[in-house]
């Protein structure tokens, strides 16, 4: 009889403890690389942490910190950059600052979780001191979407202008000029024409990304929000932006994408092996296009989203990374000087292009041809055009869809449930968004 | 002074335990308070909790999502129950046969999946089951004239991913439970029931399983768990917590979605009592049921 009562208690305790041992293996799913730059710092130098889940990012700030160093002597820096996955460094860092402890000095946020730390009090630095010198140089919008009640707290790093990709290989063999493409009629055909001709794609439909939906809305004057910052995601222009894509898909000009849009492992692949002729993405796309997909090198040319009616704006700023101070940093205005100086300096903004291929939140430097058009440029090298070409052509056509509270909540519905529903189930795009609007206003109560 | 202690009766078992009463204290009694706690308040960042009475556990209620998650977990446990269990059993049964040829080899080779990392077989389960016309498995399909599937974009594909891999991880694990119970049923009895002239099927029937059944609800009782508290296979194998259309959402993804995604941690912690409350309560039916609270005769 006491055997028994053992036996279950045992049991129970087993059971519990097992409750426990799942939250311990996920933490240690990621610890991310780590490497100190010293960048000629002296004994004396103060040694900063950074986080980011852009590897290519610690190596602009390595460049940047060298410059640094050498201009403050008596205020240099060494920095400890941990490189993470996405989803685990955003993770790792909302943990760190709601428990008060193990948070970086520095850490890149990206625009999409950046409403989530601004939430309540945000355990962020204010940064408008350090940035009010170059404020009159960058894009405002680009520091706006970083702050709450007037309070900047992130640094830009680009503008990042929506442009069209284009393969040119697959366009010529199917006779398409896309210098021609204006409208998304004039796509649609040509989208045609190249499955007629090649079998291939013209390009994605995305399922897990909003990137294609921000566009048409912005052509349209729309966003995903109202003025309140309340969801409106069943708006008639979102409606109409979901047809145009849908019609696109159901004519085999657009085809859903392994990965589920461009700028994923999987998609890279795709593109690299010449499956799909185009891709719609901000400029950063630039940089994933030299590093994952050798094979399109001299191939790729840059040109204007197409639009649903002639005169609409023909660009929408996508993405970002905010770079943040927390506020448990060692030394505070050391991290801002710091990081103002390797972000919004105009030698800052040079070298966003050159190392990252980022378009710079300095509109200036888009107009330095030596800079630009800089015949050594891997970026300018790697594309049939230069992109600043088409940057200037388009540069007040720029729009820019709102980050709120809400924005987290809508992307998460949109790339988990509704995007699928819609172009891998072919659900009704009114029954769709309207569910989805339901959801959201669910979630956010 | 010490050693009358030490030697002492009445307090040396206290001491020999203490260890253990005291993991279990920090470890688990105080963070399920805590838990409780939390699940009564909304946490924002930076900011004292603020105390919102069952709100929490209403919206739950309502929440499409959360209710999504215990299905998959629910479906997830089923299924993992229905084929982790029989097929281990019989595997064990064959191995622990004399006459199986190479019982050392397969005995291995069947428990080694469960030595690799989750995140590895989850990554590699993730490319095998990927919708390119190269993934491993479509080029399979591909010989038997089938069009490619999109596994991870489909329900019943996905779960199918989802079980394969959970299969091919702890197959090995429960034979070894089963091989140990195994071991401990004398050969007298397979003897006599021989000289009765009872059939292999008989044997298994009549001794195999009544005499296996401490350990089937030992398997039992952990599989019931592990499947409701699934999480990191998921997450490797839709390569983060967010599938599409939430097809491999689990209730402690959902946790980890509110909790640390969405830093909701009030709304988290419901979560997490309701996984609590739901395997309390299965646990304790099942092993009602299988008559381990019924005194002994």
């Amino acid at each position: 009889m006491k055997k028994k009562g053992i036996v279950v208690l045992m049991l129970l305790t087993m059971v519990l403890s097992l409750l426990t041992a799942c939250g311990k293996s996920s933490s240690n799913a990621a610890s991310g690389e780590k490497s100190v730059i010293d960048a000629g710092a002296g004994e004396n130098a103060t040694e900063l942490s950074y986080w980011t889940f852009v590897e290519l990012h610690g190596k602009h700030f390595e460049k940047m910190l060298e410059k640094w160093n050498k201009a403050n002597p008596d205020r240099q820096i060494k920095l400890n950059v941990t490189v993470m996955p996405y989803d685990d460094m955003h993770n790792k860092l909302s943990i760190a600052l709601q428990t008060g402890t193990g948070a970086p000095d520095i850490a890149d946020i990206e625009l999409g979780k950046f409403p989530d730390f601004l939430k309540g009090t945000p355990q962020l630095e204010p940064l408008n001191d350090v940035i009010d010198p170059y404020r009159d140089t960058i894009v405002k919008s680009r520091i706006d979407i970083y702050s709450k009640d007037g309070k900047n707290y992130g640094i830009p790093t680009h503008v990042g202008a929506s442009v069209a990709f284009y393969n040119t290989e697959i366009l010529e063999e199917a006779g398409v000029d896309y210098t021609k493409i204006v409208t998304w009629e004039d796509f649609k055909k040509a989208g045609e024409q190249v499955y007629a001709k090649t079998g291939k794609h013209m390009g994605t439909a995305d399922t897990s990304a909003m990137w294609q939906e921000s566009m048409l809305l912005a052509q349209q004057g729309s966003d995903f929000t109202d003025a309140d910052g309340k969801p409106q995601v069943n708006s008639p222009q979102m409606v109409k932006a979901l047809q145009v894509l849908k019609d696109l898909q159901d004519s085999n000009v657009l085809a859903t994408i392994a990965g589920g849009q461009p700028d994923t492992e999987e998609a890279y692949g795709e593109f690299n092996s010449g499956n799909y002729a185009t891709a719609f993405m901000p400029l950063w796309m630039m940089s994933r296009f030299t590093n994952y997909m050798p094979d399109l090198s001299g191939k790729i040319a840059i040109a204007p989203i197409p639009v649903i009616e002639k005169g609409m704006p023909r660009s929408v700023g996508g993405g970002g990374t905010g770079t943040v101070v927390t506020k448990t940093a060692k030394d505070v205005q050391l991290a801002k000087d710091f990081l103002a100086y390797a972000k919004l300096s105009e030698d800052a903004n040079i070298e966003i292009w050159n190392t990252l291929g980022f378009d710079p939140v300095n509109m200036k430097v888009w107009d330095m041809k030596e800079v630009t058009h800089n015949p050594e440029n891997e970026f300018v090298k790697y594309f049939k055009n230069n992109p600043f070409d088409v940057l200037n052509e388009i540069r007040d056509e720029i729009k820019y869809v709102k980050s709120v509270p809400a924005s987290p909540t809508i992307n998460n519905v949109f790339c988990t449930v509704t995007l699928n529903e819609i172009f891998e189930d072919g659900k009704d795009i009114k029954q769709a968004l309207d569910d989805a609007q339901a959801q959201i206003e669910q979630e956010l109560q | 002074m010490i050693k009358r202690f030490l030697y002492s009766q009445k307090v040396a078992p206290y001491v020999f335990v203490l260890p253990f009463i005291l993991v279990f204290l920090i470890f688990w009694v105080y963070p399920l308070g805590s838990s409780v706690t939390m699940s009564f308040q909304k946490i924002t960042l930076g900011q004292e909790a603020e105390w919102v009475g069952l709100d929490n556990y209403t919206k739950l209620l309502g929440d499409k999502i959360f209710l999504k998650s215990v299905m998959n977990s629910a479906v997830y446990m089923l299924c993992t129950l229905l084929i982790l269990i029989p097929l281990p059993m019989l595997l064990a049964v064959l191995i622990n046969n004399k006459f199986m040829w190479g019982r050392e080899f397969f005995k291995s080779s069947l428990f080694f999946p469960a030595l690799t990392s989750v995140v590895v077989a989850g990554t590699i389960f993730r490319l095998m089951f990927g919708e390119m016309d190269g993934s491993l498995i479509n080029s399979f399909l591909g010989w038997f004239g089938i069009e490619p599937v999109k596994f991870l974009k489909g329900q019943a594909t996905g779960f199918i991913a989802l079980l394969t891999l959970a299969t091919w991880r702890w197959l090995g694990v429960n034979m070894l439970y089963f091989l140990s119970g195994l071991k401990s049923i004398p050969d007298d009895y397979y003897e006599a029931a021989s000289i009765d002239g009872a059939s292999a099927w008989q044997k298994f029937r009549m001794i195999t399983m009544p005499l296996l059944k401490p350990t089937t609800i030992y398997v039992l009782t952990i599989s019931i768990y592990a499947g409701l508290a699934m999480f990191i296979e998921s997450l490797m194998l839709w390569n983060g917590n967010n599938s599409p259309k939430n097809i491999g959402l689990t209730i402690v993804g959902y946790l980890y979605r509110q909790g640390i995604e969405k830093s909701n941690l009030g709304y988290a912690a419901a979560v997490g009592i309701v996984l609590l409350v739901l395997a309390m309560t299965i646990n304790m039916i099942q092993l009602a049921f299988s008559g381990l609270f019924k005194k002994e005769d």
